[in-house]
């Protein structure tokens, strides 16, 4: 163990004034919660409208307010670490400490980032998309975010209670293990991750379930939209990656807390069998992160260009045969742990091959807009900024992927910089782009394109200058993880630039945080329900949608429905008449997907203090919410023609 | 059109044409049922790589014993014809369900959780067994790789035997509804699966342990 500045009282960190920051920041932070919600009497309606809601759009919203959030948090980590690299031998941050922040840095940005940005616009889209009136298991879906909610507290707890996870992302064993890396760091890690993996594999056979078998009548699987489709994708790969990683953790966890022997070195323990069965889940995960994102381009090309998407038949089959291939990748992670060449040659020509259904993505993409008339709204600009990005992320992911020159760029600032290519170019740039294109939908009004536009060049000015240095680093030998280096290596120019590049989309952040506040008061209303003249039939509904959705189901005959009745004039048909309505089935309202949160979160503070009578307890709670959930007699209600007829004459549809 | 009959409880059920399982009849319960059974084939992934964990680390003994002298041949048959049998008798449970006999479901869904109550026992009791000699979990990574492939199954198994009993007592309360079918097959479902998972766990686990 290197020695430690960061020591501890009780279980709080001390002696850092970073940490004391952040203390004083979430004390603040909770105060003021606290104090807004007492004064403006909003406890009510908190509980009503929000913790206990079943109802896709508003799970919707409140993973978008998390991701955003996580965004922020993991975006710190970002400037922190950047900052401490800035010059050699700083010590803004210990080495210790700097570990911490990499490490949370990684795995808030994936999992508390990314992966609710994605079920955000999962459940914000998808119904509307398809014709349904919410997901197939509304009550899962409940479950699903308030796992997710409360193991991202466990994590975010963790760097001022107990010390944070600092093995890296990855948690490599034997590193992780307890004879390394003593203490509850890396079980906030373990745990956290194995309950919102829970509430992950809950979303994706949720979507499954909703898309095969909730489709309007006459939709059929060709007739889907793009979205929709990369959402099957990414629900397959959900389902059938993070058992995975659910039973790797959980051996993690066995060995740390019971003294197993997995992935121990002594007693007939295997290190590797953890790294191959992290990245069995990893590399599909990879593709759970950017398959969405391509579903969004999709949309988004298809609907600032006027055009049909180019290709339909060939980005579905793209989709799916990219998550094919994706399961038969995992070992590029790890060239160098010493296969033999033909497993290696497997593993690379594996890789290569992915390049070619994205490939037919990007060009599928470049034709759509081929002579079509494109309008530079901010969720095209986003796309049209993602495409070189991508692509360049792509080209050096295929270098990585030659096994034998890997063994020159392995765990280098060179895959540093390609992976944040490829996840900030591809993931977020989809994510930003999808936000400002659903935005409207979800909330009655639009983004200020002025502000946006101040964001997105910020943003895409920063990225190159951040990260396009970090190839050049990687290749003259910087390695990932090192917290300082000496000087006169030649290095200092570059980590600095990077440093101001890595500061600018900091900027960028702030001016997208303003661009929404000042949009919800001067924002463009959205009247319509169709600002961007769309396609497919969330955009044939007012926008906010009403809580059931479709007054009426609507019958689809052909992709694009929306947009054909559009060009014939024949929109009035997506219309609800009162004639055709019937009571609509809902699900009721719950406080215990909340409350099995908490009581998971229990469960998590429990194995990561060791406190087995607390975790005893969490579990016991557990199984009473189920059991309590299980007895219930009628979870759900009708809304009566009269009152379906009286939202729909109010939002002038009938 | 064949003749619509209303039942009991006011939902049409098409007689004539084709037979609907009642579990089937209500559009909710067999979206349920869809979903369940994409919950299992999660599940199987989920013991797919503790198997493959198993695989790996079978040979992997440290200072331990082998699977040779640990495993006891009478034993694990034992805890294989009583689970076998349990899904057997969870099947009639699912043909009194499908009739709507309250008491006939009711009963076989009891037996078949005594089934499962038994080989639970016979389980710890071997476990137990195995940590009296000193053979324990932190022994070796076989030893690891053995408890937690094993005691996951065995986990499994001791949930439902706790769903099955809920599901007794809401029978008891509300005949069988429509819902109340649909929980009685999924529960069926699942317990078959597992019995499915434990011929694997008889077949990776034990034969192929006790075998040369």
């Amino acid at each position: 163990m290197p020695p430690s500045h960061l020591s501890h009282w009780g279980l709080l960190i001390t002696g850092d004034p970073l940490i004391y920051g952040a203390d004083a920041s979430i004390a603040l932070a909770s105060i003021a919660i606290v104090y807004v919600l007492t004064k403006y009497k909003k406890w009510k309606w908190l509980w009503d409208e929000w913790l206990t809601t079943v109802d896709h759009k508003k799970i919707g919203i409140m993973y978008l307010i998390a991701a955003i959030l996580m965004l922020f948090r993991a975006g710190t980590d970002a400037e922190l670490m950047r900052t401490q690299l800035a010059l050699p031998n700083l010590h803004f941050l210990g080495p210790e400490h700097y570990d911490q922040i990499f490490t949370t840095h990684g795995t808030v940005m994936l999992l508390f980032m990314a992966m609710p940005f994605i079920f955000a616009l999962m459940n914000i889209a998808v119904p509307l998309q398809i014709g349904a009136r919410d997901v197939a298991f509304p009550y899962l879906n409940a479950i699903s975010f308030w796992l997710f909610f409360f193991a991202a507290m466990l994590i975010n707890i963790s760097f001022v209670i107990g010390g944070s996870p600092d093995a890296g992302w990855t948690s490599y064993a034997p590193l992780a293990g307890s004879t390394f890396d003593p203490g509850p760091g890396e079980n906030f890690y373990l745990m956290a991750l194995e309950i919102t993996g829970i509430g992950s594999i809950g979303t994706g056979i949720n979507f499954l379930a909703t898309i095969l078998k909730m489709r309007a009548p006459g939709m059929s699987l060709m007739k889907m939209p793009l979205f929709t489709w990369s959402i099957v994708a990414t629900s397959i790969l959900i389902v059938y990656a993070f058992p995975a990683l659910t039973v790797v953790l959980a051996l993690l966890l066995i060995d740390r807390v019971a003294g197993a022997h997995f992935f121990t070195i002594t007693a007939g323990g295997n290190p590797m069998m953890y790294i191959n069965m992290f990245w069995i889940w990893g590399h599909p995960e990879v593709y759970i992160l950017i398959l969405p994102a391509f579903g969004v381009f999709s949309e988004i090309v298809s609907t600032f260009s006027r055009k049909t998407i180019f290709g339909y038949k060939s980005m579905v089959f793209s989709l799916l045969l990219i998550s094919l291939i994706s399961y038969f990748v995992w070992a590029h992670h790890f060239f160098t742990m010493g296969a033999d060449a033909s497993v290696n040659s497997f593993f690379a020509i594996a890789s290569m091959l992915v390049g070619i259904p994205t490939g037919v993505k990007i060009f599928n993409w470049l034709f759509t807009m081929f002579r079509g008339r494109i309008r530079m709204k901010m969720p095209m600009l986003w796309t049209i900024a993602f495409i070189p990005c991508f692509t360049m992320g792509g080209m050096t992911g295929v270098m990585l992927a030659a096994a034998p020159a890997d063994y020159q760029y392995h765990n280098s600032y060179f895959l540093v910089a390609h992976f944040h290519q490829v996840l900030i170019g591809g993931t977020l740039f989809g994510m930003l782009a999808a936000m400002y294109y659903w935005w409207p939908k979800v909330f009655g009004f639009l983004l200020d394109e002025r502000w946006a536009k101040w964001a997105f060049w910020m943003f895409n000015i920063g990225f190159y200058v951040c990260f396009e240095p970090q190839y050049v680093l990687g290749l003259m030998g910087m390695q990932r993880r090192m917290y300082t280096y000496p000087s006169g290596l030649g290095w200092t120019d570059l980590n600095f630039i990077s440093t101001i590049g890595a500061f600018i989309m900091g900027l960028g952040f702030i001016f997208l945080v303003w661009d929404i506040i000042y949009s919800i008061r001067y924002g463009e209303r959205d009247l319509t329900g169709d600002p961007w003249d769309g396609r497919t039939l969330e955009w044939s509904l007012p926008s906010p949608a009403p809580h059931y959705n479709f007054a009426v189901i609507p019958h689809v005959t052909q992709l694009d429905h929306w947009w054909e009745l559009k060009q014939q004039g024949r929109q009035d048909e997506l219309r609800p008449k009162a004639s055709e309505m019937r009571p609509i089935h809902m699900p009721k309202n719950s406080g215990k997907p909340f409350l099995l949160g908490l009581a998971f979160f229990v469960v998590g503070v429990g194995f990561v203090f060791e406190w087995y009578a607390l975790a005893v307890i969490g579990f016991l709670g557990v199984g009473a919410l189920l059991l309590a959930r299980s007895f219930e007699a009628h979870p759900d209600y009708h809304i009566p023609v009269d009152e379906v007829v009286h939202t729909e004459t109010a939002l002038g549809r009938l | 059109m064949a003749t619509v009959i209303e039942h009991a409880h006011g939902h049409p059920v098409d007689e004539g044409e084709h037979y609907v399982p009642l579990e089937y009849t209500e559009k909710d319960d067999s979206l349920k049922i869809f979903g369940f059974w994409l919950f299992l084939t999660q599940d199987m992934v989920l013991f797919a790589c503790l198997f493959a964990t198993f695989v790996v680390l079978r040979t992997h003994i440290g200072n331990g014993p082998d699977s040779e002298s640990l495993f006891d041949v009478k034993g694990f048959i034992e805890e294989t014809f009583i689970l076998l049998t349990s899904s057997f008798t969870g099947g009639i449970s699912t043909f009194y369900m499908r009739k709507k006999r309250a008491i006939g479901t009711v009963v076989w869904l009891l037996i078949t959780a005594a089934l499962g109550a038994a080989f639970v026992s016979l389980e710890i009791t071997e476990f137990l067994h195995y940590i009296s000699i000193g053979a324990t979990m932190q022994t070796s990574a076989f030893l690891s790789a053995f408890f937690t492939l094993v005691g996951t199954h065995g986990a499994h198994v001791s949930v439902g035997i706790i769903w099955m009993i809920s599901i007794v007592i809401q029978i008891l309360r509300r005949g069988i509804t429509p819902a109340l079918s649909r929980k009685v097959f999924i529960v069926n479902l699942y317990w078959h699966f597992l019995d499915v998972v434990w011929v694997f766990i008889f077949t990776v686990v034990y034969m192929m342990g006790v075998i040369h």
